[in-house]
């Protein structure tokens, strides 16, 4: 099976910090894969350069066995590649079907839409209603504005946006940080509809417990490139938190403690 | 999930125009009440007269606010245009059109460097439009030598000339005003565009991430604003049928003073470009029945500024209940 997207070696360097140091990555069609790291570890440039946010010094990301260059978040978009950010990035104003529509409006057919530019804000809406309703994100009005949403009603706005235009990967970026247990919930259960409709994703994420509540696969970023891949049901989250910080290492599926005390500490 | 139910009243009572068009109409029956001489279509006329060319300015500066700008430089820019307008025409023997022509082109230009400034070089638009306030105002000055440009061509005082609607006076002047005030209300509120305006004013990033290219769409708006500024010269002439370098000297403030009493945010991202005419209307209103009522006019400038503070602080009120 080809991966849907990959990168081989990818190096980014800020003056003397290595960001990126060789990193590699694999999202297979249709699996949900959480990224994890520590702080510093790669993982925010590793998804920037996925995501056309930054530029990779070196190395090559290909999409569908293809190599692609992808210059800015647009063209991250115009390839199908759909970002969730986990600052909620709705325009708080503007209603719910504006925003899913924001950058990719439609207008109405004829000389309205062509000379007027006039938008069809019907149709617009309808789309929108039919796209939350695929992911079951119940709402009553389409035409409130977003700030009168809660937080995890703006998130699901986000992730249908994302949804809906993606034609080969969401990535969620700390979708569920800033929300609250029962909201976070709910962004858990439409990322499970997103997958089940066939759609790849992948999630960053510092939350272990959503990790291994949804993650088909967890991709271990560290020191600025992947350390391990690995099946959430084959280890521990002691166990992989120990791979994270370096105490433990993985090599042929096995699990080598290179850091005794460090594994100790933590109880494995 | 429960969601607050988006009712018809409830939907009037959340668009920021409604206070500021009961404020209005208010003020129009205190003035009706109070003056005999008030509720005439000649008085009405008159107020549009006074207020328009506020209010054309008023209209840039509204695009500009949206998106979480501000400037200070309309008013010189306006008067810079149009002693450019004025000047051609009766100095150069320029064809009066291509003077008003060049007034505009140079008016998109100075909107066009504000808006250059505040992308490329990150700096707030407070204060790029401080600055181009003083270059302008100083350019006015230079270029027409303090000289009040006078005997204008008919071509440049058209606007000022009156129709009748029902026996009352009014001038073209008033129609454009209040056309550019609906162009810009359908602009805003029925195009790609104003969607993208409103976006960038509530987050600058937001905007960006969905694909908006915010650098051009900001350079934009200030050209398009400085274009407007470029109507409201002519405006401006056609009305005192003279180009005058001391012109617009607090219509920078009298400008922002409209956007906000129309319950446009100045932090950007809400409000309605007819809200602003409401603004200006207000102003006028209060100015033309207070003097009807034989008010002096410093209490006109007195209830003004209440007026404002006023403004704002409902407008902070609502957004902290909103969150």
């Amino acid at each position: 099976m080809t991966p849907v997207l990959q990168a081989r070696g990818l190096v980014k360097r800020y003056g003397h910090v290595v960001a990126l140091d060789g990193a590699d990555f694999d999202l297979m069609p249709g699996e949900v894969l959480a990224v994890i790291g520590d702080n510093g570890a790669g993982k925010t440039s590793l998804i920037k350069a996925l995501t056309g946010a930054l530029q990779p010094d070196e190395g090559q990301i290909l999409l569908d066995g293809k190599p692609v260059r992808i210059r800015d978040p647009l063209e991250a978009r115009r390839l199908g590649i759909e970002t969730v950010y986990q600052e909620l990035a709705v325009a708080a104003s503007l209603d719910i079907s504006t925003n899913m529509f924001l950058g990719r409006e439609l207008r109405k057919p004829g000389p309205l839409g062509s000379i007027f530019r006039m938008l069809d804000k019907k149709r617009m809406r309808e789309e929108s209603a039919k796209h939350m309703a695929d992911l079951k994100i119940g709402l009553r009005s389409l035409t409130q504005p977003v700030e009168s949403l809660s937080g995890g009603q703006r998130q699901g706005v986000a992730v249908a946006r994302a949804v809906a235009w993606a034609s080969h990967v969401v990535v969620m970026d700390e979708p569920t940080a800033a929300l609250g247990v029962k909201e976070s919930g709910q962004v858990l259960d439409m990322i499970k509809r997103v997958r089940d409709r066939g759609m790849p994703v992948v999630l960053i994420s510092h939350n272990m417990p959503h990790v291994f509540e949804i993650a088909d696969r967890i991709h271990v970023q560290r020191l600025g490139r992947r350390v391990a891949q690995i099946k959430p049901g084959d280890h521990s989250m002691a166990e992989v938190v120990a791979i994270m910080t370096g105490a433990l290492q993985v090599s042929e599926g096995k699990s080598v403690v290179t850091d005794k005390d460090a594994a100790e500490a933590i109880g494995l | 999930m429960a969601v607050m139910e988006a009712t018809l009243p409830r939907r009037i009572i959340t668009t920021p125009t409604a206070g500021p068009l009961a404020a209005l109409v208010l003020a129009c029956v205190f003035f009706a009440v109070n003056s005999d001489q008030f509720l005439t279509g000649g008085n009405f006329s008159l107020i549009i007269q006074q207020v328009m060319v506020v209010g054309t300015l008023a209209i840039g500066q509204t695009l500009i606010i949206l998106t979480a700008g501000i400037d200070l430089s309309n008013g010189a820019i306006m008067a810079f245009g149009g002693i450019v307008m004025t000047k051609l025409a009766v100095g150069s023997g320029l064809p009066p059109l291509l003077a008003v022509a060049a007034g505009l082109a140079v008016c998109a230009a100075f909107g066009l460097a504000n808006g250059l400034l505040v992308t490329r070089i990150s700096l707030p638009p407070f204060i790029v439009t401080l600055g181009m306030l003083n270059v302008v105002f100083a350019l006015t000055h230079i270029y027409s030598e303090d000289q009040t440009v006078t005997d204008l061509p008919s071509a440049l005082t058209f606007l000022g000339q009156t129709f009748r609607v029902g026996g009352t006076n009014v001038t073209y002047g008033s129609l454009l005003t209040i056309l550019l005030f609906l162009l810009f209300a359908y602009l805003l509120g029925y195009t790609a565009w104003g969607r993208h305006v409103y976006a960038l004013g509530n987050s600058q990033e937001v905007a960006r991430l969905t694909g908006i290219r915010t650098q051009r769409l900001t350079v934009g708006v200030y050209t398009v604003a400085g274009l407007v500024y470029g109507i409201a010269a002519l405006l401006l002439v056609s009305r005192t049928g003279v180009g005058d370098p001391q012109a617009g000297q607090t219509d920078n403030l009298d400008s922002i003073t409209a956007v906000v009493l129309g319950g446009t945010s100045l932090f950007g991202g809400r409000g309605l470009v007819l809200g602003t005419l409401i603004g200006a209307l207000i102003v006028g209103v209060f100015r033309n029945g207070l003097q009807l009522m034989g008010v002096p006019s410093i209490y006109q400038t007195l209830i003004t500024g209440i007026l404002v503070i006023l403004a704002v602080a409902v407008d902070q009120l609502s957004r902290r209940r909103t969150r």
